[in-house]
């Protein structure tokens, strides 16, 4: 658990990042998560799990293979997505002007470090 | 397509706003003694009745682990299945607590029924009427009452 914490702690020193969890895929329930006050982490989680299992079978269906990164970008803030080994998948919110490269770095060392 | 059928129209807007957001299947709400209030997705009264009593039977299962390990209460339970999960809640309205009784697929999830099933609450809370006088249930009204009930759900 220390170590999944310590994943998520690195991804949440990137500037601009107010929350980062690891969610299971299947179920949308929060396994680790290191938010902000006032992120709905249990919302975000389920919401975010049930998007990236659409979004697999879009890709999968448009020939483009498993999806490896997902980045939706809002009016106040953003939203990405890294699916994982072990059906996991790592979320992050975070502002609109995050340096989207820098995190989603993080959350792919965060993704290899769960195998 | 299912309908969304309720005995308490108050429960209906709350209940088709879950089963939408949600993707649940099936949906039953029934009052903790397994009285149905609203459902959706069933096709058969005796389905409906038989997965009241059993919902009704799992509370209050629950309720009694509760009692032996002295928690207050459990809000839900999950039963997470191959092809579908059954997810059993209960929420308190003004009018008294009710169980929701749900099942799900592989187009949803138990974050996502349990995420809309607080919003459910929310609005089950808000939507409810004052209480009124319950009126005394007489023998001779039962039979007449349980076949309103059941038209009421199915549309009959």
């Amino acid at each position: 658990m220390a170590r999944l914490q310590g994943a998520l702690d690195r991804i949440t020193r990137v500037r601009g990042v107010r929350g980062a969890m690891l969610v299971g895929g299947d179920d949308g329930l929060v396994i680790a998560e290191s938010l902000m006050a006032g992120v709905r982490g249990n919302a975000v989680a389920a919401l975010s799990a049930s998007l990236v299992k659409k979004l697999r079978r879009a890709a999968v269906a448009a020939g483009a293979g498993l999806p490896k990164f997902l980045h939706l970008q809002g009016e106040r803030g953003t939203l990405l997505a890294v699916p994982a080994p072990h059906g996991i998948v790592v979320v992050v919110i975070a502002d609109a002007d995050v340096n989207v490269g820098l995190a989603r770095l993080e959350m792919m060392r965060a993704a290899e470090n769960l195998i | 397509m299912s309908e969304t059928r309720a005995v308490e129209a108050w429960t209906l807007e709350p209940l088709r706003r879950f089963v939408a957001e949600a993707g649940a299947r099936l949906a039953l709400l029934t009052t903790p003694s397994g009285q149905v209030i609203a459902q959706h997705g069933f096709t058969r009264a005796v389905d409906v009745m038989a997965a009241a009593a059993l919902g009704s039977a799992i509370a209050a299962s629950t309720a009694e682990l509760c009692r032996m390990l002295k928690e207050p209460e459990f809000r839900s339970l999950n039963h997470q299945g191959v092809e579908h999960g059954v997810y059993l809640a209960r929420c308190d309205t003004p009018r008294g607590p009710l169980l929701l009784l749900a099942v799900y697929d592989s187009d949803s999830s138990p974050g996502l029924v349990q995420l809309f099933f607080e919003e459910l609450a929310r609005a089950l809370a808000a939507s409810c009427p004052p209480k009124a006088s319950e009126p005394k249930v007489l023998a001779e009204d039962f039979e007449r009452e349980l076949t309103a009930s059941l038209n009421a759900l199915f549309g009959r």
